[in-house]
């Protein structure tokens, strides 16, 4: 269903009590509290988090559309645990989403939340100390009992001990006040509980006064086959919002208006749909059937996901028997003309390099999506790291040049899938794609572009030769491609593979001096690709003190820190790199103009090393390998002390 | 067809490369009836694709005048899989090796064949690695002494059809290198069926195996030693034709013909079986204690990946309309920013 709401202010803004729905128009409240002061803020950020199954991503989804539908600008950061239900109450399995909602442009998920909403103990201990002196601190009271205390290592309990003074604390009975709301409809406790979370959902929806209208929607879309739980969920919902009205605990409510965004249709959207959709794009705008060779990976397999639900347009998924498989059997598909494509993320990039060396070896097209998270091997699975920007750059066996970009944004993983494949097809030659967990899951809203008016990726292939005359299947254009023949082409009958191949025939060849030639032609044609690229853009003074110089889904959280050095007067620059091989072909230039240049990443130094290494710069690193983005506060903090 | 094809001959399929597989190896054979046979298939030679891994077996594609794509170790039938269902036109073919197939590409030929695409897996089975010069395969026998096993394998082999039986195969065969007829009847056999075709060739390494299936190839042993399936008929083998396989409960034993049994007591082949336990007793049957079945132990029919997945395609077009990148762009909710 898709629905589109018209904002030339705030849509939730309402000074009379607005019909949602025909069917209850009595229990539909004001968005405004008749009798409570309320206070307009520029952004606020607010945090849920639960057991991994109190429904906090949802609760953190539905706050995040609903925002972007009332005009606000939005970032989210959904953060939880690689077990799918840790032990309940635990601390490891405790599960939050962190949403960022704006009267003006934002960039990241917000670093510290204004609101925390805790439904036990486990989650008050792990999320406490991100809340903002002063912040609001909604607590489900049921859950601190002597059980759920000992379990997140409470020895007394923080709701009465006074240790919560410094926070503005609303102790909630969410469990009593649910049960109690959905009673009518017959439900289990069991299954009463798991209404909590819209309950919550409610309370913070009142709080900044936020329609209930696409929670509904999403409930009666979700929901609708099963009366009694859809019916229950309205419930608990609606008590949740009355609840804020009507309870003394609350005095404030607030009200964030909508951003000043760029004039057009928007809708959120999260990096791995984007990019999944930008490749679809892209094998449309090429001519080309798209094909998915995937095996199942967290963070990447939403985008697997996602594909799989568009055969409409021709998509042929195939989720592999292994990583391996995922890649060769996209390799096999680009030979025969399709757009061939693989995701995963670290481990199985790893798998994969060995044929990635094979498509390098070809000279086929294709696309390797890594969507990174936090390694050595299995390391942190759910959690957000750049540390694959060697692994992609350098990790195959012999000299392997690949191109490799990096998207920055969820919704810039829209073009950047298109711009990888343009790479892709011109240059003859497979492209590693970076983005991250913490892109891949979060959300903002994207201007929604018209098709046809995206530019066309142009996409040769040589026609049938009858002549007789033997096909030259290593022949070259100006780019240093060769010809993309496709099986079933009369007279273009050759043979690929991994041994060395003779430049322009293309046959087997173990000859000294056309090996040194065909690892340098094979390099060139990458280097080529910064003549083809847009030069580096920096945003900030041209020459200076400092350059901030990063790369990937840490672009919001620097370019916020940026503008704040810039607002206090600091000489600081951002440049943020999209392109990571080739470099663009000014970037030596750019970094040469700064006194110094600060890389930060969530590394210990990658793209510092390559930089060092290819620039003779001295560089200064600012990394942190926590599994978690970088917050505005420390960058802010690390470059001012460097433009100083 | 209006227009008729060109005919075809074995030497239009034969690429101007230099074939370099060792003097009197297995491979050469193999090679020739698949050029002799591939004209009888009234395909195109640029709709036919050869896909291969590594080792001796995997030089194959180079010396087609085909389309092909020698691919890295093991792989093979997982590259095979993504041009088929990228590109279910062309007739694929995958060519691998006891090594290549079994050993480190085990996953992916288990995969392939359980999912039934319409392509063709010929194993050239040798019991060695060759191209590393000599270590024992996965299809070595016990006590085999090779370069890596000096006091012989301590590792039980595998049985290539078995395994292909144990994955679903739909349609798995057995010939001998030397045997040309023999092999080119089952190489089209293979290319006929609709389905994942399994197809070992027993293939003699000169000069690090040599011998290793004479028992199989000898003049004077091999009537003793192979017997020949035909879909209906029993099985019956020896010189003199006078012995064959007889179903004693689930185990198969040897009998002689005559002295009160007759042909009709046998075993009669039946490679249509619905179930497979007909055609794993077969696989089973090893020499010396048994004459190792050769032909087609198996070809039944069962949907195709390929099929299904275009299937699939054509229902969400029908179902949903052909994609609109402009409905998809606006499915979730959006709003307006004037």
């Amino acid at each position: 269903m898709s629905t589109t709401t018209t904002s030339a202010g705030p849509t939730t803004r309402r000074d009379q009590p607005t019909s949602h729905s025909d069917e209850t128009p009595a229990q539909q409240p004001p968005l405004h509290s008749a009798h409570k002061p309320v206070e307009e803020l520029t952004t606020a950020t607010v945090r849920f988090c639960g057991d991994s199954g109190d429904g906090m991503q949802l609760a953190g989804t539905q706050l995040s559309n609903t925002s972007a539908l009332a005009g606000n600008d939005i970032a989210t950061f959904p953060d939880f645990p690689a077990e799918i239900r840790a032990p309940r109450g635990t601390k490891a399995g405790v599960s939050g989403f962190q949403i960022q909602f704006a009267s003006g442009e934002i960039y990241t998920p917000g670093d510290r939340v204004d609101a925390l909403v805790a439904m036990n103990p486990a989650a008050l201990a792990t999320n406490l100390s991100d809340l903002i002196k002063g912040g609001v601190l909604i607590v489900n009271r049921d859950e601190f009992d002597e059980k759920g205390l000992k379990q997140a290592g409470y020895e007394t309990n923080p709701l009465t001990d006074g240790s919560l003074k410094g926070y503005r604390l609303f102790q909630v009975d969410m469990t009593k006040l649910t049960r109690l709301a959905v009673q009518s409809q017959g439900l289990g406790t069991k299954e009463s509980d798991r209404c909590r979370n819209f309950f919550a959902m409610g309370l913070v929806f009142w709080l900044y006064s936020r329609s209930l209208e696409p929670t509904l929607r999403y409930i009666d879309e979700k929901f609708g086959k099963r009366p009694a739980i859809a019916e229950a969920n309205r419930l608990a919902l609606k008590t949740g919002y009355n609840f804020g009205e009507t309870t003394e605990a609350l005095p404030t409510q607030y009200i964030v208006p909508a951003a000043k965004l760029t004039p057009g249709t928007y809708t959120n959207i999260m990096g791995n749909t984007a990019l999944a959709w930008g490749l679809m794009t892209a094998a449309r705008l090429s001519g080309r059937d798209l094909f998915l060779g995937s095996y199942p990976i967290t963070p990447a397999s939403d985008i697997l996901h996602e594909l799989s639900r568009h055969k409409e347009f021709g998509v042929r998924t195939f989720q592999a028997e292994d990583e391996i498989a995922a890649v060769t059997s996209a390799i096999g598909a680009s030979f025969g003309g399709a757009m061939g494509i693989t995701t995963s993320s670290g481990p199985g990039i790893a798998l994969k390099q060995e044929a990635i060396g094979l498509a390098v070896m070809t000279e086929l097209p294709m696309l390797i999506i890594n969507v990174q998270r936090g390694g050595p091997s299995t390391g942190l699975p759910t959690k957000t790291e750049q540390a694959d920007l060697l692994q992609a750059v350098c990790g195959r066996n012999g000299e392997c040049p690949l191109p490799v970009v990096a998207a920055r944004s969820p919704a810039d993983c829209f073009d950047v899938a298109q711009e990888a494949w343009r790479i892709s097809t011109k240059f003859m030659v497979p492209v590693m794609l970076l983005t991250d967990g913490y892109i891949a899951n979060g959300s903002e809203p994207w201007l929604i572009p018209d098709f046809s008016k995206l530019p066309k990726i142009e996409v040769k292939h040589p026609g049938p030769m009858t002549n007789g005359e033997p096909f030259m299947p290593y022949a070259r254009d100006e780019n240093l491609s060769r010809p993309w023949a496709l099986p079933g082409t009369p007279g273009l009958m050759h043979r690929l593979g991994g041994l060395e191949k003779q430049d322009i025939t293309g046959n087997v060849s173990y000859d000294p001096i056309n090996h040194e030639h065909m690892v340098r032609l094979r390099q060139q044609k990458v280097d080529n690709v910064a003549k083809h690229i847009p030069p580096q853009e920096v945003a900030g003074p041209p020459k200076g003190k400092l350059l901030v110089l990063s790369w990937g889904g840490t672009y919001g959280a620097c370019l916020t820190a940026v503008r704040r050095c810039q607002a206090k007067g600091l000489s600081v620059a951002h440049a943020h790199l999209r392109y990571l091989n080739p470099f663009p072909a000014n970037l030596g230039d750019i970094l040469r103009s700064y006194d110094k240049v600060v890389v930060p990443e969530l590394n210990l130094g990658q793209l510092n090393l390559l930089i060092r290494g290819k620039f003779l710069i001295n560089t200064i690193g600012y990394n942190k390998i926590q599994g978690r983005p970088f917050s505005v506060a420390e960058l802010t903090a690390r470059f001012e002390e460097l433009a100083s | 067809m209006s227009t008729a094809l060109p005919v075809l001959q074995a030497a239009d399929f034969a690429s101007d490369q230099e074939v370099r597989w060792c003097p009197g190896c297995g491979d050469y054979s193999i090679l020739a009836q698949m050029k002799k046979m591939l004209p009888s298939l009234g395909i195109p030679r640029e709709q036919t694709v050869f896909i291969s891994g590594i080792g001796c077996s995997s030089r194959f594609p180079y010396y087609m005048n085909t389309y092909g794509l020698h691919s890295i170790h093991g792989r093979a039938p997982a590259v095979a899989t993504g041009l088929k269902v990228a590109r279910p036109d062309l007739s694929v073919w995958v060519i691998t090796g006891d090594g290549d197939g079994l050993s480190i590409g085990g996953n992916h030929l288990m995969h392939c064949i359980r999912r039934n695409l319409d392509i063709n897996i010929v194993l050239f089975n040798n019991q060695i690695y060759g191209l590393t010069k000599g270590q024992y395969s996965p299809t070595s026998p016990l006590g085999k002494v090779t370069k890596s096993t000096p006091m012989g394998a301590i590792d039980n082999p595998l049985h290539p059809l078995s395994i292909a039986i144990g994955c679903e195969a739909t349609f798995v065969a057995r010939s001998i290198d030397v045997n040309i007829k023999h092999l080119g009847m089952v190489l089209k056999r293979a290319a006929e069926h609709r389905g994942a075709s399994f197809v070992e060739v027993y293939q003699n390494c000169n000069i690090f195996n040599d011998g290793a299936f004479n028992y199989a190839t000898d003049k004077e042993t091999k009537a003793d030693t192979v017997v020949e399936l035909e879909h209906g008929k029993p099985l019956i083998f020896g010189k003199n034709r006078d012995k064959g396989i007889r179903l004693h409960g689930m185990n198969p034993e040897i009998v002689e013909l005559g002295k009160g049994i007759s042909e009709d007591d046998l075993l009669f082949h039946d490679e249509k079986a619905p179930e497979p336990s007909l055609a794993y007793l077969l696989s089973r049957m090893r020499h010396p204690e048994f004459p190792e079945p050769i032909g087609v132990f198996r070809a039944v029919d069962r949907p195709r990946y390929d099929d299904e997945m275009g299937r699939q395609i054509a229902t969400a077009i029908e179902k949903k309309g052909a994609g609109d990148f402009n409905e998809l762009y606006n499915s979730a909710d959006t709003w307006m920013v004037n």
